[in-house]
């Protein structure tokens, strides 16, 4: 189908684009890539009165390290991780990953911060933001407001972001070279949503795993960690029995959804081998 | 009905001006108000790949476009690849090697290749089927469009 009438504006800088979001009183949404929002306007699912399309603020066109983050623009498109663009086990990660988001002219649109703003359970962007403690950067006519990733899931399509609120930049924490990470994800068709996916990173210190960050992804309505798992491999070498005992401690510790992709004990069993083969994947970088 | 919008697109080079709403698919426009109908609309939802078009040289769903986003970009679609009668490289590897059946979902294919080639000359096998997942065919069963796509690899090769 076609999408509903609305409203355009294309503004040109933040300022004006957060004006618009809150003389639209709550029916605007702001249009990145479009690749999960027009879609979803097409079906009529989505009916909002304007849409504030944010491709032309150059101000939002970036991305680079800066101070130990990642820092990552609105407008940073998921291509653009397809090749490391600077040094480290971070642009690895994200080059490992961004090759399971859907397909190539998707990932020529879609954004990364798109992807955390719309908050789908089995973005794997949400689970990279989840597993490495992102930091969100909202602004709004009231100014910045930084939200950790702790605290900026909320459930399926819904952040912490107000509806006055613009996703301007999302900062990753770069991982020094000690850092291992690992990806692994499950789905009956290449690029469609995962009914399960687990992104590892391991700080390795002398043979030994010092820190430990396992994330957990399309199984519950938002990224989750998994706590036990994580703080049973410190101090640990990372061996087989390890890995088969952090899987299943993870697998335990989440309630998964229950739909028509996937019965709960189906996806609780596929996350036990996502979250080991993630582990193995880290451990034979 | 919301206010239209004047807008002009660059397909293929040619400079298209016309007046449309907000809501207007950039798919649509350039099969209705360029007249271009080689793109095809399939799902409307970015997941068949029918409606893939290149813009400023990489693939896009035009499907999940309004055509006032693309004012200022370079549209390049299937009626730009063959030049005259010569026909493009990856439209003869297509006839060569009986890419396609039905030629429904062709165009899409053709400028998602297109697009895969020239930013990857040298793109290995597996990463081309994995580029070539994006788009859905349901006549050939695929290993015909992949045995085109790796021909003209070797012929587009700079």
């Amino acid at each position: 189908m076609k999408a509903p009438q609305f409203a355009y504006r294309a503004p040109r800088s933040i300022k004006e684009a957060v004006t618009a979001l809150a003389e639209s009183e709550g029916m605007g949404k702001i249009l990145a890539g479009g690749q999960s929002l027009v879609p979803t306007m097409n079906f009529r699912l989505a009916r909002p009165d304007m849409l504030i399309d944010i491709n032309r603020i150059s101000e939002l066109d970036f991305a680079r390290p800066e101070n130990g983050k990642l820092r990552i623009g609105a407008l940073t498109r998921h291509a653009a991780f397809e090749r490391p663009f600077f040094e480290g086990p971070l642009a690895r990660l994200l080059a490992d990953v961004v090759q399971h988001i859907a397909h190539v002219p998707i990932r020529t649109r879609g954004t990364f911060t798109g992807s955390l703003a719309h908050a789908d359970p089995a973005s794997e962007w949400c689970l990279v933001a989840c597993t490495l403690d992102a930091e969100m950067v909202a602004h709004s006519l009231e100014g910045e407001r930084i939200i950790p990733a702790a605290e900026y899931f909320v459930t399926t399509l819904t952040t912490a972001l107000t509806e006055n609120e613009l996703l301007v930049e999302a900062r990753l924490p770069l991982l020094d070279d000690s850092w291992k990470h690992g990806f692994c994800e499950f789905n009956r068709r290449a690029g469609d949503f995962a009914l399960s996916m687990s992104l590892v990173a391991l700080k390795i210190e002398n043979g030994r795993i010092a820190e430990a960050r396992i994330g957990i992804g399309g199984v519950e309505d938002k990224p989750v960690r998994a706590p036990d798992a994580e703080a049973y491999l410190i101090g640990k070498t990372g061996e087989a029995a390890d890995r088969v005992e952090a899987a299943r401690l993870a697998s335990e510790g989440i309630q998964p959804m229950d739909d028509m992709h996937a019965p709960a004990d189906y996806r609780r069993d596929l996350t036990r081998a996502m979250v080991r083969r993630a582990l193995e994947r880290a451990l034979a970088r | 009905m919301t206010e239209k919008l004047d807008v002009t697109l660059s397909v293929n080079g040619k400079r298209y001006e016309m007046k449309v709403e907000p809501r207007r698919m950039l798919a649509d426009a350039i099969r209705e108000e360029c007249g271009l109908t080689g793109t095809h609309l399939g799902c409307e939802h970015g997941v068949c790949g029918a409606c893939t078009i290149l813009m400023d040289d990489k693939p896009v769903r035009s499907c999940l476009m309004f055509a006032v986003q693309a004012e200022g970009a370079e549209l390049r679609t299937v009626e730009g690849l063959a030049k005259g009668n010569e026909l493009h490289p990856i439209q003869q590897a297509f006839w060569d090697h009986h890419g396609l059946q039905c030629g429904f979902c062709t165009p899409g294919f053709l400028m998602l290749a297109t697009g895969v080639l020239e930013q990857n000359p040298n793109i290995g096998d597996e990463e081309l089927v994995h580029a070539l997942s994006s788009n859905l065919c349901r006549c050939t069963g695929y290993q015909n469009i992949l045995k085109a796509v790796k021909a003209a690899r070797e012929e587009m090769k700079p």
